[in-house]
């Protein structure tokens, strides 16, 4: 039994700490623009694919890195071509065009790569459930999965807390206008964020890729349960979200001893509803005004 | 008993207290104005009478009724009404329909009887109707019936906000800086037109910065600064007090 | 209004009697669309999951009216019901005979769900701006897609088929067959046009001046006495409610329904609708879903069907966010300068919130 117990524990880990990273792109993009990209899924998932496409000429760590480059480009471009000179659109208007660059993204994805599920091979060993924590057994690829993820929630904190740019950044989410007076580049600074959440989403799609598979709409869910998460740390701190997505992440994993596992995603929605009924400012940005 | 009692409230946002324990009162009929520079709670003072914002602590009451911390929509049916200092006009909007939906109380159709017609509905609207152009023609701004409101002159558009405010002929009218932006000319007219409308029986509580109309036709004057109360007397008698020129007059003179 | 009927007429009478079919059924969707629209153009509330309320409508019909109860016949209320008309026998497909719900009691069945629903997600959701509400509308759609297509006894990815013709008066009916076209066209576009009365009175009216003074400026509509939040959960109930309808009677035509009538994708196509047609323009959105729901079911998009509503979306959004008309010359500087109007927020914020603005707007100008 309590094999089980460490088989849900070490899913929900896995699966929470992706949420997380998916959840702290997109607490990146709104704190800079105010919008919330619901394309922050398809980052993901084009890191994914592009990795597997790369993956047949190429090692994989290059594999990887090309595929993670080339979705921070397409975060560029999709910043500087939908974003950059619109001026004082509304909250409705972002939403709708995020959404459909969403379903653009992942029209193109299915255009290019067909309807196939892909993968990427295990980082190291292979697929035999070669770990055992607590009795239960499972792939190395757990470890690679929330190692990676917590090097990239380590380094973005330290990124805002400490480098030049960071701060930049923090000051033009803060007060756009007043940074720009600073003379902060502010057009370039907010290209920046989605060339950073681009980045994470991808690698975070990559490194997971071997254990849930890829494929061209796998982009949809992952944006829900990242927002999920990113709407339950107050779209504020980067440990908000990590606290909030291993949150998610154990109550999907154990929810599937209680219901079918069809209703697995609903799991999620569940939790968003009720978050946002009831508290939709989020559990943890209480007292912090905006530190990321 | 006055229309309007204010009774030791305060505010505060977050590290700044707004409005720390004022009380006051508006007698019937009266014209009253609310002064002070720029960060004395004034605006905070009016959103909290308006139901807009919730007092932290103490009560406000319209003719004796509470109305603290109830939200605008119930504020407005006990008969207060009130204009904005940013113009809030409703856009896509004639201004005719602006000030029809300022009677919006005064009708009662809704989905049902909108939807199908019926004749109650009709009825209701066409009083609506007449009596928002009454407005209109009292403000003198009738023939910009048909206009889009958003893109009228600045002027006029204050005039229709005012008609807007008027046309559910309420008992408090309030005004958030009524002459913003206007010349003395057009300061003078409203002046004559605030007297007007007191003429007709509504209480006036205002929020202004322009002196020269503030002494003209109020009757009396509460001076906050730093969201306390520092004066509150006739026009007279607050234009003399050393403290209050000290604090906000001294800078302008009248 | 006269000029829509006419138009039909024409249409009827160029001859190709199998676009018919796709006219009635772009029809229906029209109906649950301009209900959108009024949701979302005048009560300015956006809502990802509409297609949610299509489907449980279309859904409650097409179980009630193919559920059998012949097995329980024995049973006291079944015994009742039957006698007072709820429950009707009928034939069914090969040959047997059923017992099962009325259609006309199904369908009042349907709608009352749907309302229900729509009052349960609403009062909740409609107390949450921007994108908080969209996800939430969106959550809610993704979850009445799951349960239609992960329940076995909704069908699943089947979903539910035989669903019988939807009698109207003694000879007419709502069902597919081919006799039936021309009759069942007319029907459609007679419940369209009853449809777009019914809105196209109520923006005139009170209500809808409340309406657009909600979408214009929340804060002074509720200074005016409006209560906001009351007014857009009542909108929202009766869009889903309409959508309702509307689901109920292509169920019938078609006889039959699927839980793609709950996707997400259907939702946003009714969005992107929406928004091309204009959305605080009826007509203009009447216009729209008609051509783009024909174009749709004829298959002129293909397999691009979604990447074209998605481009649609994107373009209309990025180029022309108050509908396509706008892109005429004289009205896009009016739209434009509509938009740069926005006013800034009142000093002293506290009790009520303004919609989220985009940091680094240039804060709006007095207006000169």
């Amino acid at each position: 039994m309590s094999e089980l117990f460490f088989q849900y524990l070490m899913a929900g880990l896995t699966y929470g700490m992706i949420y997380a990273v998916v959840g702290i792109g997109f607490n990146i993009i709104y704190n800079a623009t105010g919008v919330i990209n619901f394309a922050q899924g398809e980052f993901a998932m084009l890191g994914g694919m592009i990795a597997v496409s790369l993956v047949g000429a190429v090692p994989l760590p290059v594999a990887i890195a090309g595929a993670v480059l080339a979705t921070m480009a397409i975060g560029a471009l999709i910043e500087i071509a939908f974003f950059r000179w619109l001026s004082g659109p509304s909250v409705l208007r972002m939403i709708v065009i995020t959404i459909g660059l969403s379903i653009l993204i992942r029209e193109a994805a299915l255009l290019v790569w067909g309807q196939q599920v892909r993968a990427l091979p295990y980082f190291t060993g292979d697929e035999v459930a070669s770990l055992s924590i607590g009795g239960a057994r499972m792939s190395p690829q757990v470890l690679w999965t929330v190692g990676t993820c917590g090097a990239m929630v380590v380094l973005v904190t330290g990124f805002f807390r400490w480098t030049t740019a960071g701060k930049q950044m923090r000051a033009c989410a803060s007060n756009r206008v007043a940074a720009s007076l600073c003379g902060l580049p502010t057009r370039n600074l907010v290209t920046l964020s989605f060339v950073l959440s681009a980045g994470m989403g991808a690698l975070a799609g990559c490194v997971v890729s071997p254990i849930t598979y890829t494929q061209y709409n796998v982009g949809t869910g992952l944006a829900i349960k990242g927002f999920t998460v990113a709407i339950l740390g107050g779209l504020g701190s980067s440990l908000a979200a990590v606290a909030a997505g291993l949150v998610l992440g154990q109550l999907e994993a154990f929810s599937v001893s209680l219901l079918p596992s069809a209703y697995k995603d609903s799991v999620s929605i569940a939790v968003l509803l009720a978050i946002l009924f009831v508290r939709p400012t989020g559990f943890f940005a209480a007292r912090v005004a905006y530190r990321p | 008993m006055p229309l309007v009692e204010v009774a030791g409230v305060s505010k505060r946002f977050g590290g700044v207290q707004a409005v720390n324990d004022v009380s006051f009162r508006v007698e019937r009929g009266m014209i009253k104005a609310v002064i002070g520079p720029n960060g004395a709670g004034k605006t905070t003072l009016f959103n909290m009478v308006s139901g807009f914002v919730a007092p932290d602590t103490g009560t406000i009451r319209l003719d004796g009724h509470p109305i603290h911390g109830q939200p605008p929509h119930r504020v407005a049916a006990r008969g207060v009404s009130r204009t904005f200092q940013n113009i809030r006009l409703f856009a896509q909007m004639s201004a005719l329909e602006n000030v029809m939906v300022g009677r919006h109380l005064r009708a009662r159709s809704g989905f049902l009887a909108g939807m199908l017609g019926l004749g109650r509905a009709r009825r209701e609207d066409r009083e609506v109707r007449t009596r928002a152009l009454e407005v209109m023609e009292f403000l003198g701004i009738a023939a910009l019936a048909d206009a889009d409101a958003t893109r009228l002159a600045y002027g006029q558009q204050r005039a229709v906000e005012l008609a807007r405010a008027l046309a559910s002929d309420p008992e408090l009218l309030l005004l958030d800086e009524p002459a913003a932006g206007l010349n003395m000319r057009e300061t003078r007219d409203l002046a004559r037109l605030i007297t007007r409308v007191r003429a007709r029986g509504i209480t006036v509580l205002l929020v202004e910065h322009d002196m020269s109309l503030v002494m003209d036709i109020c009757d009396e004057v509460l001076v906050l600064s730093y969201g306390e109360k520092i004066a509150d007397a006739e026009a007279r008698a607050v234009q003399q007090d050393p403290q209050v020129v000290r604090i906000y007059l001294g800078e302008e003179g009248c | 209004m006269a000029v829509a009927v006419a138009a039909q007429l024409l249409a009827v009478y160029s001859g190709k009697a199998f676009l018919l079919t796709q006219l009635t059924m772009s029809a229906y969707y029209t109906l649950a669309v301009i209900a959108l629209s009024l949701l979302m153009g005048h009560a300015g509330q956006i809502s990802l999951g509409h297609a949610g309320f299509f489907a449980v409508g279309g859904y409650t019909s097409a179980v009630l009216t193919t559920l059998d109860l012949s097995p329980r016949r024995n049973e006291e209320i079944v015994g009742v019901l039957a006698r007072v008309g709820v429950l009707v026998e009928r034939a069914e497909l090969y040959g047997g005979q059923v017992l099962v719900v009325h259609p006309w009691v199904a369908f009042l069945c349907a709608v009352a769900l749907s309302v229900t629903l729509a009052f349960a997600v609403g009062i909740p959701v409609m107390k949450l701006k921007g994108h908080y509400l969209a996800m939430a509308t969106l959550g809610v759609g993704t979850i009445i897609f799951s349960v239609a297509l992960g329940t076995t006894w909704l069908g699943a990815a089947d979903g539910i088929s035989g669903v019988p013709a939807f009698p109207l008066l003694r000879n007419l009916g709502v069902a597919g067959g081919a006799s039936e076209r021309v009759a069942n066209y007319y029907v459609a576009f007679g419940l369209l046009a009853l449809g777009m009365l019914l809105l196209l009175n109520l923006v005139q009216s009170r209500t809808g001046r409340a309406l657009r003074a909600i979408h214009g400026a929340e804060d002074a509509a509720s200074a005016m006495g409006i209560d906001v939040a009351s007014l857009k959960l009542r909108t929202f109930v009766l869009s889903a409610a309409l959508a309702a309808v509307a689901g109920v009677f292509l169920t019938h035509l078609n006889g039959g329904i699927g839980p793609s009538e709950a996707s997400i994708m259907k939702s946003v196509k009714y969005v992107a609708i929406v928004a091309v047609g204009g959305m605080g323009s009826l007509w203009g959105t009447l216009g729209t879903s008609l051509a783009l729901s024909f174009f749709s079911l004829r298959g002129w998009f293909g397999a691009f069907d979604d990447a074209v509503f998605g481009l649609i979306l994107v373009a209309v959004m990025l180029f022309a966010p108050d509908g396509v008309l706008t892109l005429l010359p004289a009205r896009a500087a009016a739209s434009r300068s509509r938009r740069t109007r926005a006013a800034p927020a009142p000093e002293g914020d506290g009790g009520y919130e303004l919609p989220v603005a985009l940091a680094g707007q240039r804060p709006g100008e007095e207006g000169r």
